[in-house]
């Protein structure tokens, strides 16, 4: 009978992305809570140089996939590798994270299994075989408890819902024998870095995000300032994205990024419901506004009515104070 | 050029969310139900596709009589003709049996190139569009921001953490559409006019016999404790950045 957990481990270049220390921290979380075990699966370039740090999240067996085949992604043959490892384990559970590779290439592994999928989960559980989830939903207006009816069970874990611990094993490591078919290989990514120096949205501890109150393009400067000093992403409502002021790869909300940061900064954002959809389940939210009635106050764990131009230069010099 | 575009009917943005009776899916009483957003910006790609390279633009719709309102924006909009896929209960459904049932549509179509939105913003689910060119046997690039055409050529591209991928490849291929891709235009009252008389074929969505995941309960995020006013001027930040790293500690 299937049973235990196999985890996709998202790397780049040899490095483990965090979301990947994330799922299999998720993954370590259901192996001790059914009794069984966890495996992993990590592919591309780079991939045998990761063992080790797999390991120290608990995954028991690493199968590894590389070659010029998966040089470059492809989610049609990271599907064939998954499977692959799959056919090793016969797990119950199978968990990618709700990034970009994870949200593109979990469906694909689902539908080549004929099995259901359940998406940018905030918590799961495996127990007696059967496994259950909670999602968000409406952006986040709402969450479902899902239950799977077949198996194994395909979820990709929200990141910043399971903070990377932990908890070493020793890891056999297999390499596996798979080739993609041509089929496969039709399309695949060429990755080209992005030069900014900032935390990436969806992954980021802290967010500065600023709205319609910022006034104008060139004064989103002042976003950019702060979220320099505190180490954060930058984020914009749908306003400012839809005006042009700033990319819509910025946007946070339920045509945009869903976010669940530690520290939320909104700054000139009134609060539509829309917007607050995407960021409600951050940490702790600051709102700074001049407008008192504006909504965002009502999320806010900390408020400041002001003038958001004298607001963060204070900010920022109380930040660069405690050093 | 056969052009194909998957839509849905979903509650608008600005929706404020109940539970309904059930308990496992929202009272739509007073909601206001539009085209998705993402599918927006998958009937616009088509139509550019379409005046660029002529042909045909199809959209499909998994759903209930009523979401024949989605459908007609999009035949405002300049698509030529419908097929809804009939089922009632399709809101919070899975998503491997909502694509299973326009496999099972599509494989009697010809088409050239199929567009989705990158996920309804009802279930946020992101899996429609891979999973259906999974089952098809079709290249897949997802959540598309840039996307070239030279005949059956295409370079699309999307944003991804740390960067920017650039897929290249040959049609027939399926993409879902992510916002930035173009700015979706409005039906004008003569193509709202005309949507009323375009054809709209309707026949019994195939699904799976059991569903792959099913939904049990629904639930309101935790009430967050009532947040404080730290001050009424810019003298508060202090007090707050204090906050921040001895009471929230997360500075």
């Amino acid at each position: 009978m299937a049973e235990g957990i196999l985890v996709f481990a998202e790397q780049r270049n040899g490095h483990l992305m965090k979301a990947a220390q994330e799922v299999l921290t998720a993954g370590h979380t259901l192996a001790e809570e059914s009794g069984t075990g966890m495996a992993a699966v990590v592919i591309g370039p780079g991939a045998d140089s990761l063992t080790d740090d797999i390991a120290r999240y608990g995954a028991s067996d690493v199968y590894i996939a590389d070659g010029d085949a998966f040089a470059n992604y492809s989610g049609l043959a990271y599907a064939e590798a998954v499977r692959a490892a799959a056919a090793e384990v016969d797990p119950g559970v199978i968990l990618f994270a709700a990034d970009s590779m994870g949200q593109d290439l979990a469906p694909v592994v689902a539908a080549k299994l004929q099995v259901g999928n359940g998406s940018d989960v905030t918590e799961v559980h495996y127990t007696d075989g059967s496994v259950t989830a909670k999602r968000p939903v409406y952006a986040g207006k709402s969450f479902v408890n899902i239950a799977f009816k077949k198996s194994p069970a395909v979820l990709t874990i929200r990141p910043n819902t399971y903070p990377p611990a932990e908890n070493p094993a020793d890891a056999t490591v297999q390499n596996l024998d798979v080739a993609p078919s041509e089929n496969a290989l039709r399309v695949k990514a060429t990755f080209e870095e992005s030069e900014s120096e900032r935390p990436e949205l969806t992954e980021a501890e802290r967010i500065v995000s600023g709205g319609r109150g910022v006034g104008s393009p060139e004064d989103f400067e002042i976003i950019e300032k702060l979220a320099d000093a505190l180490g954060a992403a930058v984020g914009a409502s749908r306003a400012v994205t839809d005006a042009g002021w700033r990319p819509y790869s910025e946007q946070v909300g339920q045509t945009g990024k869903t976010v669940s940061p530690a520290l939320y900064v909104a700054c000139g954002i009134s609060g539509a419901i829309q917007h607050l959809a995407g960021m409600r389940s951050s940490k702790v939210i600051v709102a700074i506004n001049k407008d008192p009635e504006a909504p965002i106050f009502k999320v806010a764990d900390y408020g400041i009515v002001a003038d958001l131009f004298e607001a963060i230069p204070r900010f920022i010099e109380a930040l660069e104070n405690q050093g | 050029m056969n052009i194909l575009v998957c839509i849905k009917q979903v509650p608008d943005t600005e929706t404020k969310v109940t539970i309904a009776d059930d308990g496992k899916s929202i009272d739509e009483a007073d909601v206001n139900f539009v085209l998705n957003p993402y599918d927006e910006f998958g009937v616009e790609e088509a139509l550019q596709l379409k005046e660029a390279a002529g042909g045909e633009v199809t959209v499909l719709s998994v759903g209930p009589e009523s979401a024949t309102s989605a459908m007609r924006t999009a035949l405002a909009m300049g698509a030529d003709k419908g097929i809804r896929l009939n089922a009632e209960e399709v809101r919070l459904k899975d998503s491997f049996s909502i694509a299973s049932a326009l496999a099972d549509a599509i494989q009697s179509l010809e088409y050239d190139v199929i567009f989705c939105g990158k996920k309804a913003v009802d279930g946020d689910n992101h899996q429609v569009g891979p999973m259906l060119a999974t089952m098809l046997d079709l290249p897949c690039v997802s959540t598309v921001t840039s996307l070239k055409f030279n005949g059956t050529a295409f370079t699309a591209s999307r944003d991804v953490e740390g960067g920017k991928e650039t897929y290249t490849g040959e049609l027939p291929a399926l993409f879902t559409a992510d916002k930035g891709l173009n700015e979706p235009r409005y039906a004008a009252l003569k193509g709202i006019m005309q949507a009323k008389k375009k054809p709209i074929d309707v026949s019994d969505a195939e699904f799976p016999a059991e569903d792959s995941l099913v939904v049990e309960s629904m639930e309101m995020p935790p009430e967050s404790p009532p947040g404080k006013i730290v001050g009424e001027s810019a003298d508060a930040v202090p007090e707050l950045v204090r906050l921040l790293k001895e009471e929230a500690k997360v500075l």
